[in-house]
């Protein structure tokens, strides 16, 4: 793998556990691209504030600046390396000992009951990090 | 450790192979322990899908069947875009064991990236969706 994905889905996670940059992001995947500006009328932080986070999350990649003037520059959520952390979650969330419980418990049933019809539909398990 | 590429459990089974085999790649098996509905073409290449009854469904691939010994597919890494490449594959594997079945299960492909996914997290010049609307609106005032 290239050495450097662990390196794009650490700047998402230190990125999130800022509660002004968590804000930041959120304002801009809820409602498009925005100016520091903007953002600064929208949340309880001054524009300077915002403009020094928005500097940091550029400079990590996780937003992108539109060329124009100086403070009408508009930023915008780029997307790629929230991709890449989502990988790593998917590992994180995928859970194989659920599923694997349940096709034991499905064996161990239908050897006792070897006549039995399947139990379709009833005992299915939802595995959590596979979600569309 | 770092990142995750890799997911493997075994489990011992007390049911021979050829069961556990019916378990893992009949529609009325999958639907019995993994998903609430499931429909599979089994041969390499095939499609197959399972359904939950909270409305999720997951969509494979299958890739290897060498029965009763290896069934493999891919599906899509949750959380990504339906059109991103990105899968990961999924083989279980079926040992006799002790009149039972050893069943080893490993998920792998978690830490890929491609060289265009790669290309696009750190390119910050990569056209998104507010380009997109840009050129939408750009066609309309054209027309």
């Amino acid at each position: 793998m290239p050495p450097d994905i662990e390196a794009i889905a650490e700047q998402v996670f230190v990125a999130l556990a800022d509660p002004t940059r968590r804000a930041i992001l959120a304002a801009l995947a809820s409602g498009g691209p925005a100016t520091a500006t903007d953002l600064g009328g929208r949340l309880p932080v001054t524009r300077q504030a915002v403009a020094k986070h928005l500097a940091l999350l550029a400079e990590a990649g996780l937003v992108t600046a539109e060329p124009g003037e100086r403070r009408r520059v508009r930023y915008r959520l780029h997307s790629a390396p929230m991709q890449v952390a989502q990988q790593f979650l998917a590992a994180l969330a995928r859970d194989w000992d659920s599923p694997l419980g349940a096709l034991k418990d499905h064996l161990d049933r239908g050897a006792r009951e070897p006549a039995a019809a399947p139990l379709h539909g009833t005992q299915g398990h939802r595995p959590e990090g596979q979600t569309p | 450790m770092g990142f995750p590429d890799r997911i493997e459990r075994t489990v011992e089974l007390a049911h021979p192979p050829a069961k556990v085999w019916t378990a893992l790649t009949t529609a009325e098996g999958l639907a019995a322990w993994f998903g609430n509905e499931a429909a599979i073409d089994l041969r390499p290449g095939g499609s197959a899908w399972m359904k939950w009854n909270e409305g999720h469904t997951a969509k494979m691939r299958v890739e290897r069947v060498e029965e009763p010994r290896v069934f493999g597919f891919t599906w899509h890494i949750s959380g990504l875009p339906d059109d991103d490449p990105r899968r990961t594959y999924v083989e279980f594997t079926l040992e006799p064991a002790d009149g039972g079945t050893r069943l080893t299960v490993v998920e792998s492909g978690f830490a890929q990236l491609s060289d265009q996914a790669f290309h696009d997290a750190f390119d910050g010049n990569t056209k998104g969706w507010a380009s997109e609307l840009a050129e939408l609106a750009t066609y309309l005032d054209a027309a």
